[in-house]
């Protein structure tokens, strides 16, 4: 069963090697350090522009927001106004919970069978708070990079620093985002391989990116705190890339090849996969539509005329039996001609 | 239910550790007590359903077109260029399994293809093989490599795994609550129920209420003679009970408003006492405040089995509606207690066939009060209309009437997820009955579970089927029952009456179920009635009885 996780592991230490061997090549720490680099974010850009494009060409041609609160209708009625919005702002609320709090996976259940005829449903808080860490650090992460590809640095990128590294611990100073990134990526897998159900339903697609950001935390750590790479030559790199003035500093060390490499196959790899769920949420209109179908008329633009039973064939069918029954008729019964006998009524 | 096993032996027979081999590896078997019969050619003929065939599910050949595959196909492209939804929910999910034990059906069989993540990945995985340039591209290094991006062919086993889970989705959206995406399966089983229609394959309990409702304007094809019939002996018993004769008027063009509910109503206990309940609602507002209502044979189905078909035999079944309305001039429209039909109303109605713009914006003639909610669409739910009713203080009620009764209540999966209709109902059912007991807080408002029948799944040779997707909202009503004595299980849905009495006598024997309209009746003081000593049931009341004595 787990060939999946197999080969993606695989993959990755495919791509390691590659980069490993490669960056050692004649020419390899310009194909590393500047063509790949370049390649990936323009995949990217591109990848994920289509990718938003093409969901954005088919129309929502229905209201169907999931609703999980009190409708608003009667006045005295209290309504969940985020949980069930009936406005814009609602909606816009109902998103930033979802997107920056992960609203929907808080309310994680897990049923159990209990003393053999019992149900229970206990609140499972781990998937959702593993999952805002592994965001959140990554995005911090992701943020601190800046300090590589801006000059000056921000005064914002700075700050997240002081923060990231408030406790002071060693030097160079321990950044809380690094390892909590790395921990939540770790139990984000284990859960995969632990969680019967979950392991079950786990594809290739869903272990190769989680094998890819531990490598790029783990090499990015290893470079940061124990091999002390040399970071202003990585800057010149960064900002070479930047300014379109590509710079390679000379022996810079195969980690951070790798450590690029991982994070370029990444940005690649991204736009034809799962992890377009970034763009997706956004899109997704059980979640970003205001639950206001009766008070306003939403239009669907491929509506189409459909045959329907009318009235009058109704009544051209039952006439006879309607007036018997004493039920009010459009035509009377002379105006038709007699149907199929039906006297055995 | 002779086949079904015993409740305790289906109980240990769950267990959710999927087997080993992989789900893709692991054919489909067609189960007895799991799957529907398949639908009569005649009925899908009358609704010009394509290839109207007899065919048995449970056969080798499924005399399907030739083109079978071309079919679905193009029709999986038009779908997917016609619903942003289906699109994005093929493309993002991660697979977290957050939704996997939200499915009532996987939760009480432990069938992993019950996950709403496999029912959907049963059909990414043909999406990703014929739809994504990441699977034609790595689908053409090896079959191995498909696997492992969830990519696959498309062939008879694949689409017989379709139809057989696609009828063990009830559309409920209990998944989608806890999906960080919204992924909505209900979306995917519509979205799949449409593609498999196209080769006619279908399920009878669904296809021939659809012509039933075609032809004579409701699922249970009552003819409009019998219809008034029913409604005529439901007057006799009301009159029996309360010594009040109340003249409910049909096709009456000029009323104020149209009444319409699911037939399920006028035709099945418990639903004909809520129908009952009705008529002596709408016969106390006539008396007291000149209330002008009809019904329609029409329009005498609100329920819409064509939401089970495909969007275009929703819209056309859904269509009655507004044309009914117009044709007798009322001013708006009042929907009874029924779940899927208030999503179709709520979600649907206006976009497929309005502008409503022949009526007027919905007004209680005897409040004042204007339904803001409901000014587009112009249909108001009854449970807002009670309750609008009993908070102006229009209705004299005596709650004690239903003293007998310790009652919890059941959201209906589509008034809760597809609406948001919650506390309407309570508030109705807090004042006409003294004893109510909310079920954990897990198992209602948009956390509710399906009874376990819905979407048309609602048959006779699946039972097993749905006595599993009926555990866990009757074993909350199990705990309910222990715990503070519960007896009376209300609902606002009329699959739910037919599919609850029967999951309550499985599991709860202890416990019936009831419309919330039913209770309504029951306390609800018609002017110059006789004393009640039967309630619609026709049971004796506890209680009223012996004061007659002293």
């Amino acid at each position: 069963m787990n060939i999946s996780y197999m080969y993606s592991l695989i993959a990755v230490v495919v791509l390691f090697l590659l980069a490993y061997v490669g960056v050692k090549l004649p020419g390899g720490e310009v194909f590393f350090g500047v063509i790949i680099p370049y390649l990936a974010v323009i995949v990217f850009v591109l990848g994920f522009i289509n990718r938003v494009m093409d969901w954005s060409r088919s129309p929502v041609p229905f209201r169907i927001p999931t609703t999980c609160g009190q409708q608003k209708s009667l006045p005295w009625i209290k309504s969940a106004s985020i949980d069930n919005p009936s406005t814009t702002s609602g909606v816009i609320l109902r998103m930033i919970l979802e997107v920056v709090f992960l609203r929907s996976l808080f309310r994680n259940t897990k049923a159990e069978l209990k003393d053999g005829d019992k149900i229970s449903y206990e609140w499972e808080k781990w998937l959702w708070l593993f999952s805002l860490i592994f965001h959140w650090s990554f995005f911090t992460v992701l943020f601190r990079h800046l300090r590589f590809f801006t000059e000056p640095v921000p005064a914002c990128v700075q700050l997240l620093e002081k923060l990231d590294g408030f406790l002071q611990i060693g030097l160079p100073i321990l950044m809380l985002s690094g390892v909590a990134l790395l921990a939540a990526v770790t139990f984000l897998f284990l859960r995969r391989i632990w969680i019967s159900q979950v392991r079950y339903i786990s594809l290739g697609s869903d272990y190769f990116p989680l094998f890819l950001i531990f490598g790029i935390a783990f090499t990015g750590i290893l470079m940061r705190y124990f091999t002390k790479v040399d970071i202003v030559g990585v800057k010149a790199i960064a900002m070479g890339l930047v300014t379109f003035k590509p710079h390679i500093t000379e022996g810079i060390g195969s980690i951070f090849y790798i450590h690029l490499f991982f994070v370029c196959v990444l940005l690649a790899y991204f736009p034809f996969s799962k992890l377009m769920h970034l763009g997706g949420i956004f899109m997704s209109p059980s979640r970003n539509l205001a639950n206001n179908s009766r008070a306003k008329r939403h239009v669907n633009p491929w509506n189409y005329p459909v045959k329907i039973h009318t009235y009058d064939a109704y009544e051209d069918e039952f006439r006879e039996k309607m007036i018997e029954a004493g039920l009010p008729v459009e035509k009377m019964i002379e105006d038709q001609t007699p149907e199929e006998p039906e006297e055995k009524e | 239910m002779s086949d079904v096993p015993k409740p305790d032996e289906l109980f240990s027979s769950i267990g959710y550790r999927p087997p080993r081999t992989g789900w893709m590896d692991i054919p489909v078997e067609i189960k007895k007590g799991i799957y529907s019969y398949a639908g009569n050619p005649k009925s899908l003929e009358y609704v010009s359903l394509p290839f109207a065939r007899q065919w048995n599910p449970i056969d080798e050949d499924w005399n399907l077109p030739e083109n079978w595959k071309e079919i679905i196909s193009k029709g999986f492209r038009e779908r997917l260029d016609r619903f942003r939804s289906i699109k994005v929910f093929m493309d993002i999910c991660v697979r977290c399994g957050a939704c996997a034990d939200k499915c009532h059906f996987f939760i009480g069989s432990g069938d992993p293809k019950n996950m709403p993540v496999l029912r959907a990945e049963l059909l990414r995985s043909v999406y990703r093989n014929d739809f994504t340039t990441a699977g034609k591209i790595i689908g053409s290094i090896g079959k191995n490599f498909k696997k492992i991006i969830g990519a696959r062919e498309l062939d008879l086993q694949v689409l017989k795994e379709w139809w057989y889970y696609l009828f063990q989705c009830s559309e409920c959206r209990r998944c989608s609550v806890f999906c960080p995406y919204g992924i909505d399966t209900a979306e995917i089983t519509i979205m799949g129920r449409e593609l498999i229609n196209l080769l006619g394959l279908n399920i009878d309990w669904i296809v021939t209420p659809v012509a039933n409702c075609y032809r004579t304007g409701n699922h249970l094809g009552i003819q409009p003679h019998a219809y008034k019939d029913m409604m005529d002996f439901f007057a006799d018993d009301i009159e029996e009970i309360t010594g009040v004769k109340v003249e409910p008027s049909f096709n009456r063009k000029g009323a104020e408003i149209l009444f319409i509910t699911p037939s399920g109503d006028v035709f099945a206990d418990p639903g004909t006492f809520s129908c009952m309940g009705y008529m002596i609602l709408f016969h106390y507002l006539q008396e007291k405040y000149g209330f002008d209502i009809t019904w329609s044979t029409y329009a005498s189905e609100g329920g819409n089995f064509g939401f089970f078909t495909s969007h275009e035999m929703m819209k056309r079944l859904n269509a009655k509606m507004y044309a009914e309305a117009k044709r007798l001039g009322v001013k708006w429209i009042l929907g009874g207690e029924c779940g899927h039909m208030w999503r179709v109303i709520h979600q649907y109605m206006d976009t497929m066939n309005g502008p409503a713009d022949f009526l007027e914006d919905p007004v209680s003639p005897i409040t004042g009060t204007k339904f803001e909610n409901a000014k587009s669409t112009k249909m108001v739910h009854i449970t807002e209309f009670v309750a609008d009713l009993i908070k102006h203080d229009k209705l004299e009620l005596d709650p004690s009437r239903n003293d007998h009764l310790k009652v919890t209540y059941h959201d209906s999966c589509n008034t809760s997820r597809g609406m948001g209709l919650l506390d309407e109902p309570r508030y109705v059912i807090k004042n006409v009955c003294n004893n109510f007991y909310e079920m954990p807080a897990n198992t209602i408002r948009e956390q509710t579970f399906c009874c376990g029948s819905g979407s048309g799944l609602n048959a006779g040779e699946n039972m097993e089927l749905r006595m599993q997707g009926g555990l866990p909202r009757a074993n909350a009503v199990k705990y309910v029952h222990e715990k503070h004595g519960v007896n009376m299980l209300a609902c606002i849905c009329a699959i739910d009456r037919a599919a609850l009495s029967a999951s309550m006598e499985y599991w709860v024997p202890e416990v019936e179920v009831t419309g919330v309209h039913e209770l309504v009746g029951n306390a609800l003081i018609l002017p110059g009635e006789t004393k009640r000593t039967m309630n619609l049931r026709s049971e004796p009341l506890p209680g009223m009885e012996d004061e007659d004595a002293e």
